[in-house]
């Protein structure tokens, strides 16, 4: 018998007390929990600003129109100056003065020799201070957020959703789609010493936040 | 009403006064109080341990004893638990549909002490006097068991003259679980010292709690330190009505 | 690059085997720096956790639905396990089946080599911690690199782990410091725990971007899409999952959820109970592989390895619904004063206590199911309601019996609770009983015992007992109210 036998028959073994007749959905999930949030627009977007700086990365809010000059100034104040991007990023969120690579799909050492990157996300989830990303556009491939010590994210306000469910919601796309999915919420950290939260270790170091509205 | 009290075994034979002060205080409010004497123990020690076929023997003993009252009630959090819990499930071990059935009837109908004051009767004020300086210990099975919340805390402020205290980490369980006080004595002891040094912290001159049990294990470590702090069940401080202590009951 | 590094193939890890758990506990409550260092950091997760809780107001309602996902599931296991290789298939996964760790091992050693690879990293994972995956590897000469800082901790100590979501727990600052001066070839650290994990990230940054071959376990694994999760914090979760060519994650069968949709419930659930935030740092989620980003081969090995022995108790098998939190060691009053390590498992505090006797068998792990008060808070806490009391006395029950079953001659304790049954199993007994009780009551000279003898020895070590007193309850009853009511 091979192992996938083996298994499946000790499963239904296991599983004598359940009917035949019974199926999955017979068992009752019941989903009395909040699948959306309950603040105005403007109450959202002043608490995913809140919950991300929590987690000690900085939120800057810029209207549509200062984008580019709030990404130029970020970066500068930030001492990027090797920036990765994906290839599909807008020209303005090339600020001059600074050398932008694209992304050539090429190995990990590149990521490794520039100061930082510069992507767009998937969405953003208010109630964590969560953001969302899911290979789509002005994302790139996963190993460019995180090879880098430095993520600025630039997330759209009409991205922003309330809760993790409305949040998992918008992403049902990708998944059918097969597209890898990343949650990031703030830079990394541990708390393996101690139990106390120190921000910084394998991943990003320095989180950085556009929201545009 | 007619209620029927179920003692519990210990406090049968290690703390009557208990068992008197809740005929006392049932009685000053006008009820009847029965007292079954085929009652013996619900079985929750053998339970715990592992010793479930044994104990068959009581529940049905406990089913017939206490089918024929209106309401029942204990002074013991951790007994009443266990007829609400694991009755049900003995029964269905002892593969008799009929006794789980007759088990389904009765369990609404047993009280902790706490409970049968406040939901059953809808009393808080009981009318006891107790001038000393008191802390609460909430035990784990009226804590999280039977979700006493603040039941008994409710009955405590209404007594005249008392002096209630907090308890800090009162939450914390004190270590005594019954037989795990014994087949893991350091542990458990451990527990207690922690709990004895957060009651010796509330200057109180008296402990107190819903269950006996619990009482009787951290009594035990505060007597060993000899710290002077004495430990009252509940419905003894309820049951005062003057200066004397509860042991003139 | 910290070239002096030591190799961990030639470090040898403490294993962990249960053992008689009072004895195994002995240690841990004598040593004092120890209790310090858990006391601490559990107290200070448990009110992390109790804020992060309570602010929201549907917690309730997401511990049923987790509960009842997780049930669905586990009711059901072969249809899911059967519908998650097809679609981990179709995504371009590969799918292994290991019936033991042996089986597991084998298959995932097997996997390395196919690839020429003598070293893998890892992140954290319980699961190979269970198989004890490393070992194995080692044993092929293939060096298996730990990447989480506290497995780091753990295996740089030669150490065991002793907390599910920490593992390193039972380490301090100042320790964590001594053993990377010593280990990570530095010359220079302060036990700041920043400075701590950027010697971590210096140490352990080349070999992420030149593996071959990553292992990991697996959080949340997605029937309906084949989708598969890792839930981390310091971003060696995603190095393993993203940059090495090879992908091999080991995964209970358990481990389970019907639908994308249900991670809105558990991607609650967990953070908040685990780390006590409201979302971990990062979440990796992949469907099989994804040409130019990331791995191009992709194993999932389901592991049975006792789990279905599990399934098949049907009070034992709520058990199954843990996601690996850990809440219920941090509120643990027994964990806090005993550490993991006396928990003899991978697995320790009250999941371990329950979970370890069903993997091993109870004759394997008799002490665990009595290494609790019963006090109830892990129940309380658990993000999935696992009645941990109640599979925990459960088992107490399954081990009284196996000891009847293997013995003819029944134990001290078994006669004991028998003549006490006998006792209690009628009146006229029970009062004779009470009597001679009665009796032993007016020899003693104030209301506590400082002695007894026998067993009860156990209880007079550190506390007083209570001198009976000279008349029961039912004897007063008797006397005061003659004859009795209703009996």
């Amino acid at each position: 018998m091979s192992a996938k036998e083996t298994i499946l028959a000790r499963v239904r073994a296991a599983l004598r007390d359940v009917g035949d007749a019974e199926r999955p959905d017979d068992v009752a999930v019941p989903r009395a929990y909040h699948r959306t949030g309950a603040l105005s627009a403007e109450a959202m977007l002043d608490q995913f600003v809140e919950r991300v700086s929590e987690y000690q990365a900085s939120v800057r809010r810029v209207a549509e129109r200062s984008l580019a000059a709030g990404i130029a100034d970020t970066l500068t104040a930030a001492g990027i100056r090797r920036l990765i991007v994906p290839n599909d990023v807008p020209d303005d969120w090339r600020p001059e003065g600074i050398e932008v690579v694209d992304d050539d799909g090429g190995g990990h050492e590149r990521l490794d020799r520039v100061d930082g990157v510069l992507t767009g996300c998937s969405g953003a989830i208010a109630e964590t201070g969560t953001i969302t990303l899911d290979s789509g556009a002005r994302q790139g491939r996963r190993a460019l957020t995180l090879v880098p010590d430095y993520h600025l994210c630039v997330v759209r306000a009409d991205q922003v959703v309330a809760s993790v469910p409305e949040g998992v919601a918008a992403l049902a796309d990708a998944i059918a789609e097969g597209r890898p999915i990343t949650w990031i919420s703030g830079p990394s950290a541990t708390s393996d010493i101690e139990l106390s939260r120190v921000e910084g270790v394998h991943g990003p170091r320095t989180l950085e936040v556009l929201l545009v509205e | 009403m007619r209620i029927a009290l179920f003692i519990a075994c210990y406090n049968d034979a290690l703390y009557p006064s208990t068992g008197r002060a809740v005929v006392r205080v049932l009685e000053r409010l006008g009820h009847e109080v029965a007292f079954p004497l085929a009652q013996t123990c619900c079985g929750q020690m053998h339970f715990n341990t592992g010793y479930q076929t044994e104990i068959v023997p009581l529940v049905r003993r406990f089913v017939e004893t206490f089918e024929p009252f209106e309401a029942i009630v204990s002074p013991s959090g951790s007994c009443v638990g266990m007829v609400r819990d694991a009755y049900p499930r003995m029964a269905v071990v002892a593969g008799d549909t009929h006794l789980a059935r007759r088990v389904e009837e009765l369990a609404p109908r047993v009280f902790e002490f706490t409970e049968l004051l406040v939901d059953r009767l809808g009393i808080t004020d009981v009318g006891a006097s107790y001038p000393h300086r008191v802390t609460y210990h909430p035990t784990c099975h009226s804590l999280r068991a039977l979700g006493l919340g603040d039941k008994p805390l409710r009955l405590l402020r209404a007594v005249r003259g008392i002096d209630l205290v907090e308890l800090p980490a009162a939450e914390e369980c004190c270590g005594f679980g019954g037989t795990f006080a014994v087949k893991n004595a350091e542990v458990s002891t451990a527990m207690v010292a922690d709990k004895t040094r957060h009651v010796l912290g509330t200057g109180a001159e008296v402990l107190t709690a819903a269950d006996n049990s619990c009482l009787m294990h951290i009594g035990g470590a505060l007597s060993r330190m000899r710290t002077g702090v004495d430990t009252v069940h509940l419905a003894e401080i309820l049951a005062s009505v003057d200066e004397h202590a509860p042991s003139a009951l | 690059m910290s070239g002096g590094a030591a190799d961990p193939r030639q470090l040898h890890p403490t294993v962990l085997r249960p053992g008689d758990f009072p004895t195994m506990a002995h240690e841990a409550l004598g040593d004092a720096q120890l209790r310090r260092n858990l006391g601490q950091a559990t107290a200070t997760i448990r009110a992390k956790r109790e804020n992060v809780t309570a602010e929201l107001d549907d917690w309730q309602a997401l511990r049923a639905a987790g509960s009842a996902i997780k049930t669905r599931v586990l009711r059901h296991l072969d249809t899911y396990l059967l519908q998650l290789e097809e679609a981990v298939t179709a995504a371009g996964g590969q799918v292994h089946w290991a019936a033991d760790a042996t089986e597991a091992t084998a298959l995932v050693t097997r996997l390395v080599q196919a690839h020429e690879a003598d070293e893998v990293v890892k992140v954290k994972s319980l699961t190979t911690d269970e198989i004890e995956l490393n070992e194995a590897l080692h044993a092929a000469g293939i060096a298996a690199w730990e990447t989480d800082l506290a497995e780091l901790i753990v295996q740089l100590g030669e150490d065991a782990p002793s907390h599910i979501l920490v593992p390193a727990i039972h380490k301090n600052r100042a320790e964590i410091r001594e053993l990377f001066l010593r280990r990570l070839d530095i010359d220079e650290l302060s036990d700041e725990p920043a400075d701590l994990a950027g010697a971590a990230r210096a140490h352990l940054r080349e070999r992420f971007l030149r593996a071959k071959v990553g292992i990991s376990g697996v959080n949340f694994a997605i029937a309906e899409t084949g989708t598969v999760s890792v839930v981390e914090s310091e971003g060696n979760g995603r190095m393993c999952v993203t940059l090495p060519e090879v992908l091999i994650s080991v995964m209970g069968i358990e481990k389970i959820l019907p639908t994308w949709d249900d991670l809105g419930v558990f991607m609650q659930l967990l953070p908040r109970s685990s780390t006590a935030e409201r979302m971990n740092p990062y979440n990796s989620f992949w469907t099989g592989v994804s040409p130019g980003d990331g791995p191009c081969e992709f194993h999932l090995v389901l592991l049975d390895n006792g789990r279905s022995d599990v399934l098949a108790d049907e009070i034992g098998r709520q058990t199954l619904r843990c996601i690996r939190c850990s809440a219920c060691l941090n509120v643990c009053p027994v964990y806090e004063r005993t550490g993991g390590h006396a928990y003899g498992s991978v697995y320790p505090g009250p999941i371990g206590a329950i979970l370890t006797p069903q993997l091993l068998g109870v004759e394997q792990a008799g002490t665990l199911p009595y290494a609790s008060s019963l006090c109830g808070r892990c129940y309380e806490v658990c993000p999935v309601e696992i009645d941990i009391p109640e599979v925990l006395v459960h088992l107490r029950n399954r081990v009284v019996e196996e000891k009847k079953r293997r013995s003819r001659v029944p134990g001290s304790e078994q006669l004991a609770m028998r003549a006490l049954a006998w006792f209690f199993a009628d009146q006229r007994r029970y009062e004779a009983g009470l009597a001679a009780v009665e009796r032993g009551g007016p020899f003693a000279r104030s209301g506590w015992l400082r002695r007894l003898p026998g067993v009860a020895a156990a209880w007079t070590d550190a506390r007083d007992a209570p001198v009976p007193p000279g008349e029961s309850f039912r004897s007063w009853w008797k006397s005061e109210r003659r004859a009795g009511t209703g009996s």
